[in-house]
C-alpha cells in the first residue's frame, strides 16, 4: 500500500464514501492515519462532515475551513494539510473534490504526488451518466490527467445505486471499468461491495469465474438512513 | 419503464426541465444550486435552448419575464436570497400572468445567511416577498424522484393557470445523489404554433390580428380592480384542486408530525423510533404549501393527542397548521435552523418531552 493514495472521479462516483472506509480500514493496521479533504468544489455530503467520528478513531482530518465559516464557500485549501504529506510516517488518503475542475486543487500540492509512495487512483461509478461507457470513463480519466499531470496508478469500480444496489450492478461496473483498464492499460484494483451484499457476489464471482475480481468491503459513512426512507 | 439512473438533486431538476420542454434559463449562481446553471450552460443549446448568465438575480428574473411573454417555456433558479431578490419579478409575472417556473434550492437565512439547507423561506415563498394581490402556486418534493415529477406538473400548472409556480427544494435535495426516473422528452412547441397554442403570448401580430402587450401599470385604479377580480377565480380554483399531501400512520396515532420537503423523510424516520418505543406516531407530510392542504387535516382522528411540526425554520410552517387546525389539537415546533439538520433521534426525543413521556 503507497503512502499517500489520492482518490479522484467524477462527482457522485462515491469518492468520499471510499475514502472513508479506506481510512477507517488503513486505522485498523498503522498507528498514524490522517485523512485530507480537499473538495472544494461541491458544500456538502464532504468527509469533513465526520470529522469528529474520524478524530474519534484516532485519525488526523484536515480540511479547507481554516476555522472560519466565511471561508466555507471558498475554494480554497487550509495550509495545514501539508503537514502528513511532508511527514512520512502518516499513511494518507487524499479525498478530492469532483471532476477535473475538483481535481485542480492536487496542482499546488503536486511534488508529494508523484513520488513513488503516491498513487492517484479513479473511482468510477457506472451508474453515473458521464461513466457508463468505456468512451466516458475514458474522458473522464483523461481530464483529469490533463488537469493535474498526475499518473493514473489504478480504477476503483464503485458501480452502486445507494441503498438500492445490487449485484448485477457491481458485475456490470466490473466488465466495464475491465474494458477500461484494457483500453488505457491503468489496473483495475478493486470492486467496492458493501458488507450485506458479500456474500451474494462471492457466489457470483466463483460461479462466473470472475478470478481477477477483488472485492473490497465497505460500509456506509456517510449517507444518514433518514435519506433514503421511501417517501 | 425507463431506466433508473443515479443522478444528484440539481442535475436532476435540469434535465426534468429540458424533458419538459423548456429551452429558456437565466441564472446567476449562488450555492448550493451551482449545478443547475452548469448543465442548463452545456446541455440547453444542445437542444436549440438558449442558456445566459445574467448579471444578477434582478437581471436574470426580467430576462425570463421577457422570454416567457414571448411564449417561451422558461426556467429559472435560484437559493433563498437570491429568490429574495427576485420577488420584483414574481409579482410582475402575477400581475401580467406569465407563466415561469422557479426553483428554490433553499438554504440558511436570513441575510446572507449560510449554505447548508433550510426551511425558512416558507413565508418568501407562499406569501410572496412581491407586491400586490397574487400567489404563487408552490410544490415541496420530498426526494430527487418526486421533485423531477413536480417539475414536469409545474409547467403544466404555470400554463394552465398562467401564474408562476416554485418548486420548493432544499439544499439536500439539490445536492443529494439519489436514483431516479427520468420522464421522457415532450417536444417544445413549434414557433409557428406558439400564436394558436399560447394566444396571449407576445409573438408579433403580422397585421394579422390585434396586437398583444404585456401591461402591469394600471394608473386607472377602477381597472385594475376589474382586472384583479376577473384573474382572482383562478386562485379559487387552484385551492380548490391543487392542494395535495401525503398521510402516513394517522390511524390510531398519538402524535401526528408535519413536516414537508426532505425533513419529511427525518420525520418518518423519528415516527418509527416512537413505535418501537409504543408511541404511535403518524406523519401529515405537505406536497403543496400553497394552496396549503387544509383537507388533510380533517384526516386526523381522535386517538391523536398532539401536532407536531418538523421544520428547519422558527415555525413558518407551523402558523397555516395552527390554522387549519383551528384550535382543535396543542401544535409544538420541533426544528433546527440557520443550516442545521434535524436528526431523527433528537427530534423523537424532543416529541417524548412534548408528549410528557418519561
Amino acid at each position: 500500500m503507497k503512502r499517500i493514495t489520492l482518490l479522484v472521479g467524477h462527482y457522485g462516483s462515491g469518492k468520499t464514501e471510499f475514502a472513508m472506509n479506506l481510512t477507517m480500514d488503513l486505522k485498523k493496521k498503522y498507528d498514524k492515519v490522517s485523512i485530507l479533504d480537499m473538495d472544494i468544489a461541491n458544500p456538502y455530503f464532504r468527509s469533513r462532515e465526520r470529522q469528529k467520528f474520524l478524530e474519534d478513531n484516532g485519525v488526523t482530518m484536515h480540511h479547507n475551513t481554516f476555522g472560519f465559516d466565511i471561508a466555507e464557500d471558498l475554494p480554497a485549501i487550509s495550509a495545514t494539510l501539508r503537514a502528513p504529506l511532508e511527514n512520512k510516517e502518516f499513511m494518507t488518503v487524499v479525498d478530492v473534490g469532483g471532476n477535473d475542475s475538483g481535481a485542480r486543487v492536487l496542482n499546488q500540492f503536486k511534488k508529494y504526488f508523484i513520488d513513488d509512495d503516491s498513487q492517484m487512483l479513479c473511482v468510477l461509478n457506472g451508474n453515473r451518466f458521464e461513466t457508463d461507457t468505456v468512451e466516458g470513463c475514458e474522458r473522464h480519466i483523461l481530464e483529469i490527467h490533463a488537469e493535474t499531470g498526475i499518473p493514473m496508478k489504478g480504477i476503483i469500480n464503485n458501480t452502486h445505486m445507494l441503498r438500492e444496489t445490487t449485484v448485477d450492478d457491481i458485475v456490470k461496473g466490473y466488465k466495464l471499468c475491465k474494458q477500461v483498464s484494457e483500453k488505457l492499460e491503468i489496473p483495475l484494483i478493486w470492486n467496492t461491495c458493501h458488507i450485506d451484499l458479500l456474500d451474494e457476489l462471492e457466489s457470483v464471482k466463483a460461479k462466473e469465474g470472475y478470478d481477477d475480481m477483488e472485492i473490497y468491503p465497505i460500509q456506509l459513512y456517510m449517507r444518514p438512513t433518514w435519506l433514503d426512507k421511501k417517501i | 419503464m425507463a431506466e433508473k439512473k443515479l443522478m444528484k438533486g440539481n442535475e436532476a431538476f435540469a434535465t426534468a426541465a429540458i424533458n419538459a420542454g423548456c429551452r429558456f434559463y437565466f441564472g446567476y449562481p449562488i450555492t448550493p444550486q451551482n449545478e443547475v446553471p452548469e448543465f442548463m450552460s452545456r446541455e440547453l443549446p444542445k437542444c436549440g435552448g438558449a442558456f445566459i448568465q445574467a448579471e444578477s438575480e434582478l437581471a436574470a428574473v426580467n430576462m425570463a419575464y421577457g422570454a416567457a411573454s414571448s411564449g417561451g417555456k422558461v426556467l429559472i433558479t435560484s437559493s433563498s436570497p437570491g429568490i429574495a431578490l427576485m420577488q420584483e419579478g414574481f409579482s410582475f409575472f402575477a400581475s401580467t400572468q406569465t407563466p415561469v417556473v422557479a426553483i428554490n434550492v433553499s438554504r440558511g437565512g436570513p441575510g446572507v445567511g449560510s449554505i447548508q439547507p433550510g426551511q425558512a423561506d416558507y413565508e418568501q415563498v407562499t406569501r410572496g416577498g412581491g407586491n400586490g394581490d397574487y400567489h404563487t402556486i408552490v410544490f415541496a418534493p420530498a426526494s430527487v424522484q418526486e421533485a423531477v415529477d413536480m417539475i414536469g406538473k409545474a409547467f403544466e400548472v404555470a400554463e394552465e393557470y398562467r401564474n408562476p409556480v416554485i418548486i420548493c427544494a432544499d439544499g439536500i435535495l439539490g445536492q443529494m445523489m439519489e436514483p431516479v426516473v427520468i420522464p421522457p422528452a415532450i417536444p417544445p412547441v413549434p414557433e409557428e404554433d406558439l400564436p394558436k397554442i399560447r394566444p396571449w403570448a407576445i409573438t408579433g401580430h403580422k397585421n394579422k390580428r390585434e396586437k398583444n402587450s404585456h401591461n402591469s401599470v394600471w394608473l386607472q385604479q377602477e381597472k385594475l380592480e376589474d382586472y384583479i377580480n376577473s384573474y382572482w377565480p383562478k386562485y379559487d380554483k387552484a385551492e380548490r384542486e391543487l392542494a395535495d399531501w401525503e398521510s402516513t400512520d394517522l390511524d390510531g396515532a398519538e402524535v401526528v408530525f408535519v413536516a414537508y420537503g426532505s425533513t419529511a423523510r427525518v420525520a418518518l424516520e423519528a415516527a418509527e423510533i416512537l413505535k418501537k418505543e409504543g408511541i404511535k406516531a403518524g406523519l401529515i407530510r405537505l406536497k403543496t404549501l400553497w394552496p396549503f392542504p387544509k383537507e388533510a387535516f380533517k384526516e386526523i382522528g381522535p386517538s391523536t393527542k398532539h401536532v407536531v411540526c418538523t421544520e428547519l425554520s422558527m415555525g413558518q410552517m407551523m402558523k397555516d397548521v395552527e390554522c387549519a387546525l383551528q384550535g382543535k389539537l396543542p401544535v409544538s415546533l420541533v426544528n433546527r435552523v440557520g443550516g442545521m439538520l434535524l436528526d431523527p433521534i433528537d427530534a423523537a426525543e424532543r416529541t417524548k418531552k412534548i408528549l410528557e413521556v418519561k
